[in-house]
């Protein structure tokens, strides 16, 4: 039912596909990029989806790929087009983070995902938008303006990797890179029909991927199938030393256990996540996914997160400390935005950085600052910092009893553009499914799983620390029985 | 009135919090308070964004404030995910000097150096 | 006696004297063209990771255990928030709860020449801040980051100092013992060694601690002990006045001595510390405390002791030479390469060549006299070559490069006349011109025996021998 089809134009052909087709000769992979930069040029206007485009360098580099191929040299991406989500530093490409201070910004240097992905033969056809410094759940919060959903473009595609969301969903490219800090990468594939994995902390290298909130951010990718994702991971994991949180384990190649079956694999089914909160439909559609992978041979078991529900409150009060120590550095002395005829230095800092910050990030800074400052830290910060071990301690005794937990990504499907950016709690709640993995640390995968009113729904997947394995095959395994990830939004197939 | 409101809407989502409590005493933020943020952490609110920000952050930390329910007696803090000790490096120059490639990004610089307003000490 | 009592403790920042800084691979070099050593962790680029240089971690080690305190087992770094040019990231990596160095000791002498504790609370590491310059822009200030980001260990005593002079004497101690560890260069000129005093003062008596200010950066040992006898009176004339110490901080002018308020820098301080995300716990092994511990060389108070017990030193001669690891290494050289008294070597070493280096500001390493050279003037010395007058004359040809003390000697023939005859024809023509001396002498005044060897002493240009001179005198005016 999944079989590749060569026959399928190349946009609508999964990452895994299209390796095959090139190493097959069935096409360059100039020709494979030019007509996905055709396709880009298309839509991006009405989609929003990339902030910076590289189409020269590019098909230089698509070129070069074909060149290799043809002497049989070059890694298992070779010229196999990606993008990466504006977050991650691009030597000689701006790098802008969604936000004016950055609006010039260039990066000399590469990430180490970026590197990774490059020397494994990756072609970057550019940088997506996002959520201004990743804080957002609806890609609203860009000073690059909104990203629009390809499948109903008063939408929002989520957030914060929006852009690279929309761009794997509307077949603009198969697979693009994101970042997940409190659900940024499951949460907007979720929304837009993709597949997105967000690893286990420090599975894959933090280094060159601006932070956010250092003690949850997780670089991670949005594919339109587990198979892709895996394929991906392979190049993207270990352990790095330049970045100290990056962990030293041994790296499985993710692609071999793919076909393992479900049989006998224990889900944990969370009872808290089906209560109040979560739309009907979207339930019912999740528990459909569920009873497919009984039928396949898994086991459903209840499992209980008691203090899940305080993992919101949790995660605003971690995430904002955090981010308001990281974002510091963004002075207007070294780099970025700086304000004009400055009266002193004081000035200089508060009119650059008042300029250059967007509403949204300035609240979480403002946040962050108060629940660190003299008299709260100990009740927010370091009360944020029990209660998040709670959080984990949950999650290690349900994976006594489970491999995985599975449930909803979102409480709801895409929402409009404009309706929740009034009330910042009811944006946050967005990702009161997703955050217990940022919190605990654990990998978490959202594949698609069905539709409601025409608009996707997302299974979230989350498992035992650097079990991204169980996780894709799993992944995988659903994506043998159902087509939902197959589906493509009308205007983009 | 929406700072209520606020709170139900976090109270329905939560709704399965085994102790969840409306706190009956307000922690809305003041406007020094604000402002004092503000000033510590070097952000400029324009007038009608201070307003905002003063509403918006009150119900966010009004939201936050019900961490304070959660029993945690003898739990010990965890200030991150990963259960493992620091990797160190060798002490090794491995860095050259690249400072005309790095100042491209700066506003100003002059001589090597970064230029700041005079900063009298 | 005063019915003031002054409780002063110090914040010492030492630099480490690794290659690379504290979290990146850039040079510590000193004296680099501006920003030439700020790499993108320096600079605080967006996205780049700090990761731990291992030998700060080993020369934190060497500390503690060389001032007997606690190696932690585990220890955090946090970041200190706050805005500053020198600070690229906002942020400083410091170590707030869990430092790395805890409890700890030493020993200095107090101002009555007694031996007293002085408790060290902690040490910690952290990041130093770049530099900022001033006075070479128009309007504008100038910011290298070259510092930034060099380890630093700060080394946090107890208020247990009493007086400007022991904390001068305790500063000197943990100089003393940095350096002898190699752990730093102690090169105050550069900033290496630098300290913030905490002084307070309190009515004779008093049991709870007058209300301190903090006097930031001072860096050497005579404007410690300025900037805080400034500070004593200056606290003490506040209250005598009526008026009550402020909790500040103050910065030293060593232009008009005198300490004066930062307020400014002290506005809305709230450095939000928290543990930084980016950098998990130190974990220090058993095994490796082990193994540092034998590694250490021998501190100075037991070098001391033992060169009191094998060279038969002046306890106070002793604690001079072990100050330094480089001039206790000088000492002990000479010390065993010369046949003569080991006390005399130490005098020569206190006395003339510390005068030389000090007047032409060397250090001892670079002494122009190798420990093997003053060895062999020493020697000349004890077999009678030369008297000791005469050495000093061969010391100053040795140092300027005029040759070894033999070669010297021989050049300008400086031996002492031994030749008894000769001796003997030159004092008796002495008490042939000195009659009425001679005659005072025999009737008793024998004070004046110093007049002829001195005579005899000048004749032969001070090459004779004075105990056989002495001799030969008292022998013909008996």
């Amino acid at each position: 039912m999944t079989a590749s089809k060569a026959s399928d134009a190349l946009h609508l052909q999964t990452l895994t596909e299209l390796a095959r087709g090139l190493a097959g000769g069935e096409f360059s992979s100039r020709e494979l990029t030019e007509s996905l930069l055709e396709r880009i040029d298309a839509h991006q206007k009405s989609l929003n989806a990339f902030i910076t485009l590289t189409a020269d360098e590019a098909l230089a580099e698509a070129d070069l790929a074909d060149k290799n191929r043809a002497t049989g040299a070059g890694g298992p991406l070779q010229g196999l087009p990606i993008v990466h989500k504006d977050l991650f530093c691009t030597a000689g490409v701006r790098t802008t983070c969604g936000s004016k201070i950055l609006q010039d910004f260039v990066s000399p240097y590469d990430a180490t995902v970026v590197a990774r992905l490059k020397s494994a033969g990756a072609i970057m056809l550019g940088k997506t938008n996002m959520d201004e410094f990743a804080m957002g759940s609806s890609n609203e919060t860009s000073f690059f303006g909104a990203v629009t959903n390809p499948w109903d473009q008063k939408m929002s595609p989520g957030g914060s990797s929006g852009g690279s969301a929309a761009a794997v969903a509307a077949r603009l490219v198969p697979a693009a890179t994101g970042t997940d800090t409190g659900g940024s990468i499951r949460q907007p594939a979720a929304l837009t029909g993709t597949v997105g994995l967000k690893p286990t902390y420090g599975r894959v290298s933090r280094f060159g991927m601006v932070a956010f909130a250092s003690s949850l951010d997780q670089a991670g990718v949005i594919t339109r199938s587990a198979e892709d994702a895996a394929l991906l991971l392979n190049a993207m994991a270990g352990v790095d030393p330049r970045d100290s949180t990056s962990a030293d384990q041994p790296i499985p190649d993710y692609t071999a256990t793919l076909s393992d079956s479900v049989k006998g694999l224990r889900i944990g089914v969370v009872r808290q996540h089906f209560d109040e909160g979560l739309d009907d439909e979207c339930g019912k559609t999740v528990k459909t996914a569920l009873a497919a992978l009984e039928d396949a041979g898994a086991s459903l078991v209840d499992v209980d997160l008691p203090n899940i529900g305080l993992s919101v409150p949790t995660y605003y009060v971690v995430a904002p400390a955090e981010c308001s120590s990281n974002l510091s550095r963004f002075d207007g002395v070294r780099f970025g935005h700086r304000a004009d005829n400055v009266k002193d230095l004081f000035d200089l800092y508060c009119r650059s950085r008042g300029e250059g910050f967007g509403a949204e990030v300035k609240r979480r800074i403002m946040t962050g600052t108060y629940v660190l400052s003299a008299g709260y830290y100990d009740a927010y910060y370091l009360k944020a910092q029990k209660v998040r071990q709670l959080i984990s301690r949950d999650f290690n005794q349900a994976f006594e009893k489970v491999d995985v937990i599975a449930g909803p990504t979102a409480p709801t499907t895409a929402f409009r553009l404009g309706e929740k950016t009034d009330d910042p709690i009811t944006m946050y709640l967005n990702d009161i499914y997703t955050i217990g993995a940022n919190l605990a640390g654990l990998p978490g995968i959202s594949v698609p799983c069905g539709l409601v009113k025409k608009m996707p729904v997302g299974l979230q997947l989350v498992g035992p620390a650097f079990a991204e394995a169980s996780l894709l095959s799993c992944a995988h395994q659903y994506q043998q029985i159902t087509d939902w990830h197959r589906q493509a939004p009308e205007a983009f197939r | 009135m929406h700072k209520t409101a606020c709170i139900i809407t976090a109270a329905k989502f939560v709704g399965y919090l085994v102790r969840l409590e409306i706190p009956d005493r307000p922690v809305s933020l003041t406007k020094e308070q604000v402002q004092h943020i503000a000033i510590l952490a070097r952000l400029q609110l324009e007038d009608d964004e201070f307003e905002d920000v003063v509403s918006k952050l009150s119900k966010i930390v009004d939201f936050v404030d019900q961490l304070q329910a959660a029993p945690t007696e003898n739990v010990v803090p965890m200030a991150h995910p990963l259960n493992m000790s620091l990797r160190l490096r060798a002490d090794d120059i491995t860095e050259a000097d690249n400072r005309d490639r790095y100042q491209e990004n700066a506003p100003s610089v002059e001589s090597g150096y970064y230029l700041v307003p005079r900063v009298i000490e | 006696m005063s019915r003031w009592e002054v409780v002063i403790g110090l914040e010492i920042h030492t630099q480490l004297a690794t290659n690379s800084k504290i979290f990146s691979g850039s040079s510590t070099a000193y004296g680099a063209e501006p920003n030439a050593q700020a790499s993108l962790v320096d600079l605080g680029y967006p996205g780049v990771l700090p990761v731990l240089n291992v030998e700060v971690v080993r020369m934190a080690a060497m500390f503690g255990l060389a001032v007997n305190a606690t190696v932690a087992k585990r220890s955090i770094f946090a970041r200190k928030n706050y805005f500053y040019p020198d600070l690229p990231k906002g942020y400083q990596i410091s170590q707030y709860e869990l430092p790395i160095v805890v409890g700890g000791e030493l020993f200095i002498r107090d101002d009555a020449g007694d031996e007293k504790r002085i408790r060290i609370t902690r040490a910690h590491l952290e990041e130093d801040a770049g530099k900022s310059v001033h006075d070479e822009f128009e309007g504008s200030t100038g910011v290298d980051l070259n510092r930034a980001g060099t380890p630093l260990l700060e080394i946090v005593s107890e208020p247990d100092l009493r007086s400007a002079k022991e904390a001068v004497a305790y500063m000197r101690k943990i100089h003393s013992i940095v350096r002898y560890l190699e752990i730093s260069d102690g090169n105050m000129q550069e900033g290496s060694f630098r300290c913030d005093a905490n002084v307070s003062v309190r009515q004779v008596g008093q049991v709870e601690l007058g209300t301190r200010a903090e006097v930031k950066n001072l860096n050497s040992f005579r404007f410690v002990e300025k900037a805080i006898n400034f500070e004593i009176a200056r606290q003490i004339d506040v209250i005598e006045d009526g008026g009550v110490v402020v909790q500040e901080t103050r910065l030293y002018d060593s232009d008009k001595d005198e300490t004066r308020s930062m307020r400014s820098k002290e506005e809305a301080n709230d450095y939000r510390y928290f543990p930084d995300p980016d950098l998990l716990p130190v974990e220090i092994e058993d095994s490796f405390v082990e193994e540092v511990r034998r590694s250490l060389p021998e501190l100075p108070h037991v070098k001391c002791a033992r060169f009191i017990a094998e060279y038969a030193l002046k306890e106070a001669d002793a604690e001079i030479l072990t100050v330094s690891r480089a001039l206790a290494d000088f000492y002990e050289e000479v010390a065993k390469t010369t046949a003569g008294d080991s006390r005399i070597a130490a005098n020569w070493i206190i006395g003339d060549l510390s005068a030389l280096l000090n007047r032409d500001n060397i250090d001892i390493q670079d002494s122009p006299i190798t420990p093997i050279a003053l060895a062999g003037l020493l020697d000349r010395i004890t077999d009678d070559t030369i008297s000791g007058k005469i050495a000093k004359e061969v010391f100053d040809g040795m140092s300027t490069g005029e040759g070894s003390a033999d070669e010297i000697i021989a050049a300008k023939g400086l031996q002492q006349i031994t030749d008894v005859s000769a001796l003997d024809a030159i004092v008796a023509a002495i008490i042939d011109a000195n009659p009425a001396q001679v005659a005072d002498y025999r009737a008793g005044k024998e004070k004046l025996l110093g007049f002829f060897v001195g005579q005899v002493m000048k004749e032969t240009g001070g090459k004779a021998n004075p105990g056989q001179v002495n001799q030969l005198i008292k022998q013909k005016l008996s």
